[in-house]
């Protein structure tokens, strides 16, 4: 198979010498099965060391590499250089600030995953020596794609709620509190509830979709978001047409 | 000393070309002023009806005007746009698990359109269509 010379057009900031990011062009031999990520590499190894950017598995398990790849939120380890004809723009995600370069600062999206309190809490508590708590494979399967998440962040850089509101939850965060709301073991929905259902949480979703299309795992978190919305409104008018009904 | 200096790139309205998916996003959500205005429409013909015959014949005359007809016509295409991306959407918000295996996404929509059928039937005959 023959090498093709590649045009990368890749973003760059160095916080200490520059005022705001510019881009710069490389031009690299690539064998045809490169992805993005290997021709990064090479630049990083070869050509131009300063080049910053995360990167780890280079199997689309650790989430790493999310960049925008032509303005499309991707990961660099599974986009091959041969469906990208012409220029390849590479920036960093959209909608976090950039660190330097490639890298951007993921504060904001670490502080929302945990804000869901997205780990088991019991019905009822129950001591170790009880044994485990148990689940059928029907029960697992029910909230399963939702697990599936590698935290990459793409569907937020696809979000443009997010882009317009920095305040909201967003898709994947969401979607892992979904998740933990649809486990039979637990029953901490009530808690979530002040996250996920407030201002900021799922009703700043006006379904846009993107996160999903997006997604690398298919978690589909637009459909977490609007299973939890539609959640929440039952609730909502259990409480306040059938107070019965109110455990 | 931390030489950090974050970089909050400008948001600009530069996302809603940047991929089809939000121009057909924004259709979607725009396409709720045309059925706000048909509701407004059908609002203005009640109140011609309550006013009398001459209102009402007026209001009747005004809707087989070429304008009307335009808006209808545009009217009634954005509503089935509306309205497909919407039941197509469906599968997403309203899984049904069954037993361990969730129903196909289009059990989900179909379910929704033949819906939509029944109830525009249900309208057309107490309207006196048939």
């Amino acid at each position: 198979m023959s090498d093709r010379t590649v045009e990368l057009e890749v973003l760059r900031y160095n916080p200490e010498t520059d005022r705001e990011p510019h881009f710069q062009r490389y031009s690299v031999s690539c064998p045809e099965e490169w992805v993005v990520l290997d021709a990064l590499n090479h630049i990083k190894e070869s050509v131009d060391p300063t080049l910053s950017y995360r990167w780890s598995c280079h199997m689309a398990v650790c989430g790493s590499c999310g960049m925008m790849i032509n303005k499309e939120p991707k990961l660099a380890c599974k986009s091959f250089l041969r469906d990208y004809p012409g220029v390849i723009r590479v920036e960093p995600l959209r909608h976090f600030p950039v660190e330097r370069d490639l890298v951007t600062v993921i504060d904001d999206f670490i502080a929302k995953l945990a804000s869901v309190k997205p780990y088991l809490i019991p019905k009822q508590g129950k001591p170790v020596a009880e044994g485990e708590y148990r689940q059928t494979p029907a029960q697992l399967k029910r909230y399963k794609q939702f697990t599936l998440c590698i935290n990459c962040m793409l569907c937020y850089a696809a979000c443009p709620e997010y882009g317009l509101i920095p305040e909201y939850t967003g898709p994947a965060a969401i979607a892992l509190g979904r998740r933990w709301n649809q486990d039979s073991r637990d029953g901490g929905r009530g808690e979530r509830a002040d996250v996920l259902a407030s201002k900021h949480g799922i009703w700043d979703c006006s379904f846009v979709g993107a996160c999903s299309e997006v997604c690398p795992e298919h978690v589909d978190p637009a459909g977490a978001i609007q299973q939890e919305k539609i959640h929440n409104m039952v609730d909502w008018y259990r409480v306040h047409t059938m107070p019965w009904l109110k455990k | 000393m931390s030489s950090r200096k974050p970089y909050l790139r400008e948001i600009s309205s530069e996302w809603i070309f940047r991929h089809p998916r939000y121009l057909r996003y924004l259709v979607r959500e725009f396409s709720c002023l045309f059925i706000g205005a048909w509701t407004f429409m059908a609002v203005v013909g009640l109140k011609r009806l309550a006013e009398g015959p001459d209102a009402w014949a007026g209001f009747l005359a005004a809707l087989r005007g070429p304008a009307s007809i335009v808006f209808h016509v545009v009217a009634l295409a954005i509503t089935v746009y509306h309205a497909v991306t919407w039941f197509n959407l469906t599968p997403k918000a309203l899984p049904v698990q069954m037993s361990e295996e969730f129903l196909p996404d289009g059990v989900i929509a179909g379910a929704h359109y033949a819906a939509w059928a029944v109830v525009s039937l249900a309208l057309l005959y107490f309207a006196g269509a048939f």
